[in-house]
């Protein structure tokens, strides 16, 4: 198969098309047809982890073909050690998703699944495109599938966070479109070929100065609002607690990635010197991020808001990782988008199931759990405990590998995001113990069902991963490891030689 | 040896997975599950322990763990002298803490899930002990902080409990924090984080600084998890948990992991002296610190809480001031006779059907004898009385602390010994002796306890009264010191003769001038059970209510933090940043709003802006660029 990146990218679109010719009477059919869409996508995807070669550092699985070649765009797919992992996540996730989005969603489920099996190749080709027009695309289109299941599918206040979340991540978006832009006639003009092609981009050396500035901000800019980044966060609780359980997870669990995903691979390789640069003000906001996400968190009384919240703090660690520049950082950042995708994603999933027995998201509102549904309570403490980042569990390894990785560069920022694990633990521990210990102070919670089978089969994937990363990491992070050897090298080179560009011409 | 080592953690995990998985099928079959996995456990260890008698030690590994770049872990275990001791302590006193929780957890509705929790408390235990190196004992570290989050907070419904446990995980973060910095600049240092790397390339080429850091910041761990000033306020709010527990994690062997640290990491800490001094001075502090709070808790486990914090702090003050041995010999016999206490206090707890104030207690003796005469021996052994284990390794700490010219931590620990004679004393008479003070209820229901708990009780009394064989000073050191030579150093003979007898004979003194005093006040006539707990003093009460501690943290820490966030949460993001965003989104609306009245449709307007456009074009070319 040399077309697996096409495949897995553009089933769920085929599985979209055939759910809108089904007759909108039969749900069920419609539920199944999605549901198998979403597993054949995942199963198609698996080849890439067992045939991906770790040894290699250049892009796998490698799809290009001519669109508009007047204007340099192909159609250019491929996947190394960077993106491997996330493609996974996504396609491991909606399956799971849509799983629980079963009785959760209630109403047009028709509509509901094919928005999210569009969303579902928006974000692959996202995670696939190496071509810069290609991205854009993918990187727009998915905004609006998002933008419908908050809009249609979501709480009172839906349509407030929903324009606010399209017009703040379009804001971004247009800057990056015009830095895209500026550096396509930048290129064409220093070296005559106008192209978009990425790999072909990120040879080009663009010499140190205020165009380099400008255009990493532009994409910076994106790429800030979409993890985000302290301070343009303020759109993703409002975004989370309006969503459906669908929604929230697919956000958290793979929307985040792509503003760090983003950084990865486009600010470092295209814009090293000005990624040096900027380095020390990304720690800086990375770490205010840990904490304040943190603090902010603490005294949440909306366990989504607080989760929200955790994942301010959570992505700051990932920023922190991959402006190191250094393996550890660059490794545990991109192991910690998959552990936060697990850890978070099961957290907005058992808060949707805690929701659709109550009806509500505060944590007031419960207590006592563990008496009623021990099942849920357990596992529920065992995401809590990935998510603080317990030893043994994958949040530990993402964490500590970042935090090595800052060390070597910046001993103050390391030791500030240090400092933050302390207040993960006040946080989620607290809301753990309101929710889950003491007695039941509810008359509603008292005959509340424990995890149903549906439930089971849906956190039960969730939770091996956990175990695994935390216990046997190597069979992840060693995928990436050339990849982001690759990457460090190249950065340190371009940027010597934009250096040397630089003093050459005064 | 090698495939033996694999299974001392391997069984209690195995009793983990199926009570966790089975626990509805197990049930009040639990233990049967539980603890023959500890007591296989336990026989491993012991045949473990003989070959490395003989000789032999063990590292290997089992796989790679976390890796990148250069960085490189991996799940490696390392037997030798100091985790075999480590080893024969954790799996032997915690089989028979498991065999006692067998009978005094019966009749507790989630019985299986107090057994899975306390065979992974094991299970973490044992890594922590074997782990080869330094990511792999923090796994460890924080993974029996996490059983100790769970069994303190076993009782989920009572809100202290949880509270307890909540407080326990994040005063152990405090620490860990310092601790995980301390293990990322081992890395940065030494570039690999296996203890025998390390300690090899700790040479003076590395700063003393540097040194410094790294043992300051390891030592804050070891302050979180062993309890010593100023992170100490955990543990006595961890006697929430059930006795078995306080037993085997709060006093035996968890809280002790500290110690075997600094004692694993000497190597590390003797290349800054200083951080010696400091270890040896928090050490002695939160001995006597601990010691006063002792003297006034009317809750038995409290004053056992007490004892342990400040036991510990005589721990410390052994590896601070280099007699290694003397201080892991503490921490052995500390685990015999403090469970032994512990376990008698839960044997004197079941028989008054929960009862924990020293108050309503007195006149147990004759109806609880096996309970009296074991915690009899234990409250000997604490109170460091010849010829019992706890007077030589006590002993041997308050001689190496002469020896090495610490006078003053000397007295200190002096001072402290009166302390804890006395209220080892005092909770002695008032538990056991005198006239019963419990309602008439009660008191008809006082009942021995049956032999599941009974047994380990007088093992370890055994155990208590035997141990002191293997610390009885000789010119050659004790043989306890000998066996653990190949991985702590003694100094040979430093100390004997004369001097040794007139300062062992100084610590018996006083010991026994504490017992006798507290039988002055306790034991010579009937007490007033409302006399006692009531503050007299000042001091009285500043005893009674723990220095305030708890207060200046919360005023201090706790609450800045909290109204800072609630700010933040409240003020600062929805109307500052969330502000910014909302106005700038205003603005542009305003913009438009503006612009849409340029918009009037009708065509002059526009060709008068065309002509204004155009004039200023032309005019701005002519004039611009001449």
């Amino acid at each position: 198969m040399t077309h697996v990146l096409s495949l897995v990218t553009f089933v769920p679109t085929l599985g979209a098309a055939v759910i809108f010719l089904l007759p909108r009477r039969s749900d069920t059919l419609v539920k199944v047809t999605t549901l198998v869409t979403s597993v054949v996508t995942f199963a198609l995807s698996l080849p890439l982890y067992t045939r991906f070669d770790p040894a290699a550092a250049d892009y796998q699985f490698v799809e290009q073909a001519p669109w508009m070649p007047t204007f340099g765009v192909s159609y250019h797919l491929g996947v190394d050690g960077i993106s491997l992992l996330l493609v996974l996540l996504t396609t491991f996730l909606m399956p799971l998703t849509l799983l629980a989005s079963w009785d959760s969603i209630e109403r047009r489920w028709k509509e509901f699944a094919i928005t999210m099996l569009l969303l579902e190749t928006g974000m692959l080709g996202v995670f696939l495109a190496l071509d810069l027009f290609l991205f854009y695309i993918f990187w727009e289109a998915m905004l609006i599938p998002m933008y419908l299941i908050i809009g249609i599918w979501g709480g009172p206040n839906r349509v407030y966070a929903a324009i606010k979340f399209i017009l703040y991540t379009l804001t971004g978006s247009l800057l990056m479109l015009v830095a895209i832009l500026a550096l396509y006639f930048l290129h064409g003009a220093a070296t005559g070929t106008y192209t978009f092609d990425l790999p072909v981009l990120a040879r080009y050396v663009l010499p140190a100065g205020r165009a380099q500035d400008l255009l990493f901000l532009a994409f910076a800019l994106a790429f800030a609002v979409k993890v985000p980044m302290w301070p343009f966060h303020t759109w993703l609780p409002d975004a989370h607690v309006e969503a459906p359980t669908p929604g929230s997870v697919i956000l958290a669990g793979v929307l985040l990635k792509m503003g760090t995903y983003g950084f990865l691979r486009f600010c470092l390789p295209l814009f090293p010197q000005a990624t040096l640069a900027f380095a020390p003000w990304m720690f800086t906001l990375a770490v205010i991020g840990i904490l304040y996400g943190a603090w902010v968190s603490t005294v949440q009384t909306d366990i989504k808001k607080l989760v929200a919240y955790s994942s301010v703090s959570h992505l700051g660690f990932v920023v922190l990782g991959l402006f190191t520049l250094n393996p550890q950082g660059l490794v545990g950042g991109i192991i910690q988008m998959v552990n936060h995708g697990l850890s978070t994603g099961a957290l907005f999933l058992i808060v949707g199931m805690l929701y659709e027995r109550r009806h509500t998201r505060l944590i007031a509102d419960y207590g006592g759990l563990w008496t009623v549904v021990p099942a849920m309570s357990a596992l529920f403490l065992i995401v809590c405990l990935s998510s603080l980042g317990l030893p043994g569990l994958n949040g530990f390894v993402g964490e500590f590998l970042i935090l090595v990785g800052a060390f070597q560069v910046h001993r103050l920022a390391a030791v500030l995001a240090t400092a933050g694990i302390i207040f993960a633990a006040v946080y989620l521990l607290w809301m753990y113990q309101r929710v889950v210990f003491g007695p039941v102070t509810r008359e509603e919670n008292r005959r509340l069902a424990d995890l149903s089978a549906r439930e089971w089969v849906i956190l039960a994937p969730v939770l091996a991963l956990i175990f695994w990363i935390g216990v046997y990491p190597v069979a992840f992070t060693s995928k990436t490891e050339a990849s982001v050897q690759a990457l460090i090298t190249q950065v340190q080179t371009k940027a010597a030689a934009t250096a040397a560009l630089a003093s050459r011409t005064p | 040896m090698s495939r033996l080592v694999w299974l001392i953690p391997f069984l209690p995990l195995v009793g983990t997975l199926v009570n966790a998985l089975f626990g509805r099928a197990t049930g009040h079959r639990a233990h049967w599950v539980a603890v023959p996995a500890l007591g296989l456990s336990f026989l491993v260890s012991c045949a473990v322990f003989l070959r490395v008698l003989h000789g032999e030690t063990y590292v290997g590994e089992l796989f790679p763990w976390i890796a990148a770049g250069a960085f490189k872990a991996a799940i490696t275990v390392q037997v030798d002298q100091l985790s075999a001791v480590m080893l024969l302590v954790v799996t032997g006193v915690g089989f028979l803490i498991h065999l006692y929780s067998a009978g005094y957890m019966h009749d507790d509705p989630s019985y299986a899930r107090f057994f899975t929790y306390l065979n992974l408390f094991v299970f973490s235990m044992v890594m922590l002990v074997l782990a080869g190196n330094f990511l792999l004992l923090y796994v460890g570290w924080e993974a029996v902080g996490l059983c100790s989050y769970l069994l303190i907070g076993f009782w989920y419904e009572k809100q202290s409990a949880t509270d307890a446990g909540k407080k326990a995980f994040i005063v152990n973060r405090v620490g860990d924090f310092g601790f995980g910095l301390g293990i990322m600049l081992i890395w940065t240092t030494f570039g690999t984080l296996d203890y025998g790397a390390v300690f090899a390339n700790a040479t003076d080429a590395v700063s003393q600084g540097t040194y410094l850091a790294i043992a300051l910041l390891l030592f804050t761990g070891a302050c979180g998890k062993s309890a010593q000033l100023p992170l100490h306020t955990w543990l006595p709010d961890a006697m929430e948990g059930p006795t078995p527990v306080s037993a085997l994690i709060h006093a035996a062997t968890m809280v002790t992991a500290g110690v075997y640290m600094v004692a694993r990491c000497h190597k590390l800490f003797e290349m800054a002296p200083l951080s010696l001094e400091i270890v040896a001075w928090v050490g002695g502090l939160t001995a006597l610190f601990a010691a006063t709070i002792g003297l006034v808790q009317t809750d038995i486990k409290r004053v056992l809480a007490y004892s342990t914090i400040s036991q510990l702090g005589y721990m410390f003050v052994g590896v601070g001031v280099g007699a290694y041995a003397a201080g892991v010999f503490h921490l052995v016999t500390h685990a015999f006779f403090k469970a032994l206490l512990f376990l008698g206090a839960g044997s004197v707890i079941h028989g008054l059907g929960g009862e924990q104030d020293l108050r309503k207690m007195g006149g147990l003796a004759p109806r609880m004898l096996v309970t009296t005469v074991t915690v009899f021996v234990g409250a000997w052994g604490l109170a460091g009385l010849p010829p019992f284990a706890g007077f030589f390794s006590k002993d041997e700490i308050l001689a190496s602390t002469f020896h090495e010219g610490h006078i003053a931590l000397w007295l200190i620990l002096l001072l402290g010994a009166l302390l804890t004679a006395f209220y080892t004393g005092r909770l002695f008479l008032l538990a056991f002796m005198g006239a019963p003070r419990m309602s008439r209820e009660q008191a008809h229901h006082v009942h021995e306890s049956p032999t599941v708990m009974t047994l380990p009780l007088a093992v370890l009394a055994v155990l208590t009264v035997g141990a002191g064989v293997l610390g009885v000073p000789s010119a050659h050191g004790t043989a306890f010191a000998r066996f653990l030579s190949p991985v702590l150093p003694f100094k040979e003979a430093v100390h004997g003769g004369v001097t040794a007898l007139a300062l062992a004979a100084v610590a018996v003194v006083v010991a026994a001038s504490g017992v006798f005093l507290a039988w002055l006040i306790y034991g010579r006539r009937p007490v007033d059970p409302a006399a006692i707990g009531v503050p007299r003093t000042a001091v009285h009460k500043l005893l009674l209510n723990k220095y305030y501690v708890d207060e200046i943290y919360d005023a201090l820490i706790v609450q800045p933090i909290y109204r800072g966030s609630l700010w933040l949460a409240r003020v600062f993001d929805p109307k500052v940043i969330d502000g910014l965003v909302n106005g700038v989104a205003e603005m542009i609306l305003g913009w438009a709003r503006g612009l849409r009245r340029l918009q009037t449709g009708f065509v002059m307007n526009y060709a008068l802006t065309m002509l204004v456009g155009a004039v200023a074009v032309i005019a701005f070319l002519l004039f611009a660029h001449p």
